[in-house]
């Protein structure tokens, strides 16, 4: 890389347009935080600034917002947290121990109809979840789950399409010598899988967890499809229910309801975010 | 025990969890719904056979007419939008430099954002009277409409939301373009191209793969857009932004018409396999003109 003038301009060019798309990717969710510390005049005033005026109320104005949020007499927030934490707890351990089995099956134990099955398992992902979800509905009814939490997180304990995929191209990935050295010591399947292939499988496993967890705690339409009883909402229903509720919510408090439901996955991101794009892209690409 | 665990069939007990829960949650809810989608079926009572009605109905319908006619326009303007748009970003971050890797985490960060907080944040940016988005088009002298209240213009913001989240499509770009041989580029530089002629003639023939992969993705998610006009306008104003899943949820759980939304979801299944098909054939005529 050289100096000269025109390469200089053309860097200076690029870093202010990577600094334009920026902005305007990270403007919704600065935006969102910056109305949920602010008091509602000022929210709903056509000013552009992020802080609200003095200052130095920022803090106390924050917190009583948020204090507003969760103390709501009709949308209880504390409660629908807990709910989403058990039910995506319940769903993503289910998951990952019926997944990890299945995709090791499928990459390195011998059977027959291997392929049609990986063709089928793929073919599930492309299924949205609207065609399902009228006969699911019926399904569960008939099985009595209507008014538990089991339509959101009992099938995860079968296994998921998308974990049992990745998983499997990692099994595939490892060297097939392993395998071989593994039997020739006498080692069962399950004891080259215990032992060999899932103590290597650490990362792809934590892979898993994340975009499991994202899909979980982020899902509206299941919970809003399966979830009848108002006490099992999960904060996806409950933050819809807040800003669709009877008199206006005032956009500072819903901001801040908003910030409540974001900022669990934002932060598991944040400290992630390595995993979460490499894993977006492997699974596209090679596949 | 070892022998048995070794036997070419050892496999078979791997999967079967799985096996079961394919059964369970994916064959028998679409052969249940293929069999409902022949009855008329409200729940309360047993369902009633009525043969082919329901198609037939569904072909009369002028609302179902309306929530397709909505989705494909909306696909149609965020598909190719967001490749392109995807296409210059993953171009403009293509260098190894500490503010683009930091680029690279804002711009995939809307993607981790649950779609019904997207769905607040960006009603209130839209809001008509004191939106974030009309303060700014008022601070350079244009006056800004009733985005979500008005026809046409609740499609676009449906459409400038749904651009927000495209994130995916720029990590798998930039990994397709970080794989194009660098000397290429230089090459292209020697014979004279400028960056914009090198960026498509040079790195888009390795790229498309990925083009087309995203594409696919974009169709099959664009059937099922729901939680944002559901929660932002209602699939209104006069039903401009009612799309397939909406009005297919509706009669589900609103109407009590499981027979009718039966119908819907594998006339959906049909309509995204005749899209798939359609855009494998015209890429595959791209391919072969090109060579």
């Amino acid at each position: 890389m050289s100096l000269r003038g025109p390469n200089k301009a053309a860097r200076v060019t690029r870093s202010l347009l990577m600094l334009v798309v920026a902005i305007i990717f990270a403007m919704p969710l600065v935006w969102m935080a910056a109305t949920s510390i602010k008091p509602e005049s000022q929210a709903m005033s056509q000013g552009l600034s992020l802080l609200p005026d003095p200052v130095t109320s920022a803090p106390s104005q924050a917190a009583a917002n948020y204090e507003a949020v969760l103390e709501d007499p009709t949308v209880d927030f504390p409660l629908y947290m807990r709910n989403t934490i058990v039910v995506v707890a319940l769903g993503v351990f289910g998951c990952i121990i019926s997944s990890v089995v299945v995709a090791y099956g499928l990459a390195r134990v011998p059977m027959p109809g291997r392929k049609p099955l990986i063709v089928i398992t793929i073919g599930t992902m492309l299924i949205p979840f609207p065609v399902l979800m009228a006969p699911l509905f019926m399904l569960y009814a008939k099985l009595g789950w209507i008014g538990t939490f089991l339509p959101l997180y009992a099938q995860f304990w079968l296994g998921n399409a998308f974990s049992i995929f990745l998983l499997h191209q990692f099994f595939k990935s490892l060297p097939k010598e392993l395998d071989e050295a593994a039997s020739i010591d006498g080692c069962s399947h399950w004891q080259t899988f215990r032992h060999i292939a899932l103590p290597l499988s650490r990362n792809a496993l934590a892979v898993v967890v994340l975009l499991h967890f994202t899909y979980m705690w982020n899902d509206f339409l299941a919970p809003l499809v399966f979830i009848v009883d108002r006490e099992q909402f999960t904060l996806m229903l409950g933050l819809q229910l807040y800003q669709s509720k009877a008199g206006q919510t005032p956009w500072n408090l819903l901001m801040a309801a908003s910030t409540m439901t974001v900022l669990p996955v934002l932060v598991v991101f944040v400290l992630t975010n390595r995993l979460f794009t490499r894993s977006s892209m492997s699974g596209a690409v090679k596949g | 025990m070892s022998a048995a665990g070794r036997s070419k069939y050892a496999g078979l007990l791997w999967v079967t969890p799985w096996l079961i829960g394919l059964c369970v949650f994916f064959l028998a809810p679409m052969g249940l719904g293929a069999y409902y989608s022949m009855t008329d079926y409200t729940m309360l009572e047993p369902p009633l056979w009525v043969g082919g009605d329901n198609y037939l109905a569904l072909l009369k319908d002028p609302v179902f007419r309306r929530a397709v006619l909505n989705t494909i326009i909306y696909a149609a303007f965020v598909i190719p939008l967001s490749v392109v748009l995807a296409l210059a970003i993953a171009g403009l971050l293509d260098v190894d430099s500490r503010l683009s890797r930091l680029v690279r985490v804002l711009v995939f960060t809307p993607t981790v954002v649950p779609l019904v907080a997207s769905a607040m944040i960006w009603l209130w940016l839209f809001n008509g009277d004191h939106g974030l988005i009309n303060a700014f088009l008022h601070m350079i002298g244009m006056s800004g409409p009733n985005w979500l209240g008005e026809r046409g213009f609740a499609m676009a913001a449906l459409v400038i939301m749904a651009l927000w989240s495209i994130g995916q499509p720029v990590v798998i770009y930039l990994a397709a373009l970080q794989d194009v041989p660098r000397e290429l580029y230089e090459a292209g530089q020697l014979d004279g191209m400028g960056p914009i002629r090198r960026f498509v003639h040079v790195a888009m023939p390795s790229i498309a793969p990925a083009v087309f992969f995203n594409v696919i993705i974009q169709t099959i998610t664009a059937w099922q857009v729901f939680a944002a006009p559901y929660i932002m306008t209602e699939g209104g104003p006069d039903r401009s932004t009612y799309f397939y899943s909406h009005y297919l949820y509706d009669n589900a759980f609103l109407f009590q018409r499981m027979g009718y939304a039966s119908a819907m979801a594998w006339v959906q299944l049909m309509l995204i396999a005749v899209c798939i098909l359609a855009i494998y054939a015209v890429t595959r005529k791209l391919w072969s003109t090109e060579k």
